[in-house]
């Protein structure tokens, strides 16, 4: 039975994969090629949409996420998507019209950084599944796997936070610490149910005290800064090694190479199609890091909580690289000491690609409040950033380093209909979500307690269905 | 060196301590619950406040700061933190809050460790938090240790009051330590028991002398016990102590399940220094937490201020005020419960000093208090605002911290004509 299921996940696999590179003609009959095993979806998302209604909102204030204002504006939201915004709108008979009057519009929330589901709450042992920090390099452990999809924290980051879709990542003990997965913020059964439709994966990686404090006090590598490269290197030498035996099985046929779910992982982010999320505080050891990625000839889309992101931003910028930062953590360890608030108004002045990140059950829920004071901060330094530009850092530019962009992050026309009505000015303190939208399904309502997800660990606890 | 910019502060300041100082024209906060005040008036002199409000007269000869389009709010105290005894969460070696393997518990005094040239005080302080409770943390034993109220002033004297409390867990977290809540109780009667011997004359006492004296003040109701429970029956249970021991001085921390049992800790009399925001199960203990506990708890009559336990800790203690601000803005969503302003600043003002018994010394510009003051460029809680001055004691402090001298050098992140090193 499982033999049967497992191949017929193999052809499914093979069946979707409709992109594999042509052979030459000399090479084993296509039909009988093993395609690369990285390019496979073994674990589809399996997400919906929820129904909607047209739905036009008026009268609002709207910030369409790519930097654009549109002040007395409307909005309509049709088929999941966005179908159209600007002073006036013409809407289809019958489409619910919302006064959006004092209120603001906005891309729902993108968090590229977070643990939800992998350290649930509540935060007990048997949920702790984060981080597989039993070697070093653990390329093949999936967080999808982890996911926990009845974390009531998916609730809160989506009625406090207006969060419509993250990226779980594993954690950072490891160098290697696993791929990631982008979630919609919609509760399902299995987390294939929530994982976007058609997100790349990424690699979560990691520099610095963590990896090497972890195994070090285990008595192996790396217990140093120059363990943790060393240990890197080494793992995509092999990856190097694997990838050119799967290309010359493409171009030459013959026996596939045997398989290694690591270097799969590896591999992907060598071809480009996983993408490099990197856990690194330090501004010496992300010049390391790009060095490093040039030596293999991989690209690292973003540095994940770049608190000394500030001291290189025109490194970053010339590379190509986003930072993924707080806006005012600092100090809770000894890499993080140089954290400063300006850290995203100077990234932003530079040109390099910027945005901001929780990587906390709690602080998911305010991303809104933490840009509004990174812009503040900018402000007091003589860097000016007006809020339609500031949300960038909240939707565009986490949806550009996901690679999802097209399909999410801000409010053009086709685009999925991920939006939050916030009750007023979203970079204020005493602003709130008021309705949040994900492809056009009406999932959360201050106005109506039915429109306020309860996960099943809830149920039938104390404050069940309560404000939370 | 360290002398030397301490002067310079002081020159900068151009205050002789003798001197009166009003500020006016700006939105007066008083922080004792009471709203804003437009165009108010605040004068210090000697360390104190001598008035603050609207029909305010500046004194003949005082020194007239200018604050009109701004705010003139009571400085910030900070009702549960670390302050002064690390130099960052994670750098163990410089940690004062954990005793390690130390055989007392109650007995120790973090005031005997407090570094003012730390640099989260001198973070928090530029961002208006001018005094904070100092918490040990426990280790062995139900007693952590006694707390310290401090300032942040850039002097030598940090020390508000040295031994303000004595801190308890009762919860998870003390039954971690000890093996059980049942196992936590047994010990604390224990040394209580042991505190009322004087000193721990009973021969089978399992606490040092040491520890047993000071949790005699404890017993005696001279000094508080601040005690971290989260769970509605933790709660109930530690409020039952006050049959045994008539005379404790209760103070609960944490209490996310606190709006469950509200009536009765305000029927107690027990003050709570209460988690800001947290509204997640992060343990079985705080299945019921919501962000409307503290508003449900005010509502109900009991004295509460805001910490940040239970949130992220990483930006020191300076969004305290960003958390109060939470507090009024939940007030605008159906079916939760908030704060007016008033009330939500007190909770990061007043409210703290109120659960130890210092309102009359702290927390407030009410006439008397030491002269904690703030001018903000705003709204103090809003994100957009951020501290212009700030006094304490009277003293007017710096306004750079190792950030701003940071932001200065790489505002421009390339080098010049020399490094990095050379630029300040």
């Amino acid at each position: 039975m499982s033999n049967k299921l497992v191949w017929l996940a193999t052809a499914l696999a093979l069946a979707g994969c409709t992109q594999v590179p042509p052979r030459s003609a000399s090479a084993t009959s296509h039909d009988e090629r093993v395609v690369e095993p990285w390019t496979t979806d073994p674990f589809p998302s399996t997400y919906h949409a929820y129904p909607g209604v047209p739905t036009l909102i008026t009268n609002v204030t709207i910030y369409d996420g790519e930097g654009g204002r549109i002040d007395g504006g409307q909005i309509l939201l049709a088929d999941g998507k966005v179908a159209a915004l600007g002073k006036n709108v013409n809407a289809p008979a019958g489409a619910a019209v919302i006064d959006g009057t004092g209120k603001w519009v906005t891309p729902g929330v993108i968090d590229v950084h977070s643990h939800l589901g992998v350290y649930p709450s509540p935060s007990v042992k048997a949920l702790s599944d984060g981080n597989e920090a039993t070697a070093p390099t653990t390329p093949e452990v999936w967080a999808e796997h982890s996911v926990w999809p009845q974390d009531p924290g998916f609730s809160r980051a989506l009625a406090n936070g207006g969060v419509t879709a993250m990226q779980i990542l594993p954690g950072s003990a490891n160098l290697m610490g696993g791929r990631s997965v982008v979630l919609k913020n919609v509760y399902a059964r299995t987390t294939q149910g929530m994982k976007f439709p058609g997100a790349a994966y990424g690699l979560k990686m990691a520099c610095g005290e963590n990896p090497k404090r972890v195994y070090g006090a285990k008595g192996r590598e790396p217990s140093t800064r120059m363990g943790n490269i060393a240990v890197d290197r080494e793992t995509w030498q092999r990856a190097v090694e694997y990838k050119r035996r799967w290309d010359k099985y493409e171009k030459e046929g013959g026996d596939p190479p045997a398989r290694d779910l690591g270097m799969d992982t590896l591999a992907g982010v060598l071809d480009g199609k996983i993408l490099v999320h990197n856990h690194c505080y330090r501004a010496d050891e992300m010049a390391n890091v790009i060095d490093m990625s040039k030596e293999f000839g991989y690209h690292v889309t973003a540095f994940h909580h770049g608190v000394e992101a500030y001291k290189i931003a025109d490194l970053l910028k010339a590379n190509n690289i986003c930072a993924v930062v707080w806006a005012d953590w600092y100090g809770f360890k000894m890499e993080s000491y140089d954290g400063i608030p300006e850290n995203l108004a100077i990234l932003q002045k530079t040109g390099t690609c910027a945005m901001i990140h929780s990587d906390d059950e709690n602080g998911i829920q305010r991303l809104n409040q933490e840009v509004a004071k990174a812009q503040a901060a900018g402000r007091r330094a003589g860097i000016m950033i007006p809020d339609e530009v500031a949300w960038e850092w909240l939707s565009y530019n986490p949806a550009r380093a996901l690679g999802i962009a097209d399909r999410t992050g801000s409010l053009r026309p086709g685009k999925m209909a991920d939006v939050v009505l916030w009750n007023g000015n979203p970079l204020s303190v005493y602003s709130r979500p008021d309705k949040v939208w994900i492809d056009g399904a009406l999932l959360y309502d201050a106005h109506d307690p039915k429109r306020r997800p309860v996960s099943d660990f809830e149920l039938g606890q104390p404050g069940e269905g309560d404000v939370k | 060196m360290k002398r030397l910019l301490l002067c310079a502060a002081a020159l900068l300041s151009g205050t002789a301590f003798a001197d009166t100082i009003a500020i006016t024209g700006g939105t007066v906060a008083i922080g004792d619950g009471s709203q804003p005040i437009p165009n108010g008036v605040v004068v210090i002199r000697d360390g104190r406040v001598v008035a603050a409000g609207a029909n305010v007269a500046v004194p003949t000869g005082a020194r007239v700061v200018d604050a009109s389009g701004k705010w003139v709010v009571a400085g910030i105290v900070a009702g549960a933190t670390s302050e002064g005894i690390v130099d960052g969460e994670g750098i163990d070696e410089t940690y004062d809050g954990a005793a390690g393997k130390s055989v007392f518990n109650a007995a120790i005094d973090v005031s005997t460790a407090i570094n003012p040239t730390n640099q989260s005080i001198a973070v928090d302080r530029t961002w208006g938090v001018t005094r904070a409770f100092v918490f040990p943390e426990a280790n062995n034993s139900v007693f952590a240790g006694q707390g310290a109220v401090i300032d942040t002033g850039a002097d030598d004297t940090p020390v508000t009051r040295a031994r303000a409390f004595q801190y308890a867990e009762l919860g998870e977290d003390g039954a971690s330590h000890i093996g059980s809540r049942p196992a936590s109780y047994v010990m604390l009667h224990d040394a209580l028991a042991a505190a009322k011997s004087r000193g721990g004359d009973s021969k089978d006492a399992l606490i040092t002398r040491a520890d047993a004296a000071a949790l005699l003040p404890v017993v005696d109701g001279r000094m508080p016990l601040v005690v971290h429970v989260e769970r509605a029956s933790d709660i109930l249970q530690v409020l039952s102590l006050k049959q045994t021991y008539p005379n404790l001085k209760l103070v609960l921390l944490g209490v996310s399940e606190g709006w469950m049992v509200a009536p009765r800790i305000a029927a107690a009399h027990v003050p709570v220094i209460a988690a800001a925001l947290a509204d997640l199960p992060e343990a079985f203990e705080r299945t019921a937490a919501t962000e409307s506990n503290v508003g449900r708890m005010e509502k109900a009559g009991v004295t509460v201020a805001i910490s940040t336990v239970d949130v992220a800790t990483e930006a020191g203690q300076r969004n305290l005020r960003q958390y109060a601000g939470n507090l009024v803005g939940i007030s605008r969503v159906p079916g939760m419960t908030g704060l007016d302003w008033g009330a939500a600043f007190a909770t990061v003002t007043s409210g703290p000093a109120a659960v130890l018994g210092l309102d009359g010394e702290i927390g407030s510009l009410r006439p008397g208090r030491r002269a904690d003051v703030v001018i903000w460029d705003g709204d103090p809680l809003e994100l957009s605002s951020a501290p212009v001055a700030v006094w304490i004691d009277g003293v007017a402090q710096p306004m750079t911290s190792r950030q701003t001298r940071l932001r200065d050098r790489y505002l421009n992140p390339q080098e010049g004509v020399l490094p990095k090193a050379y630029e300040r």
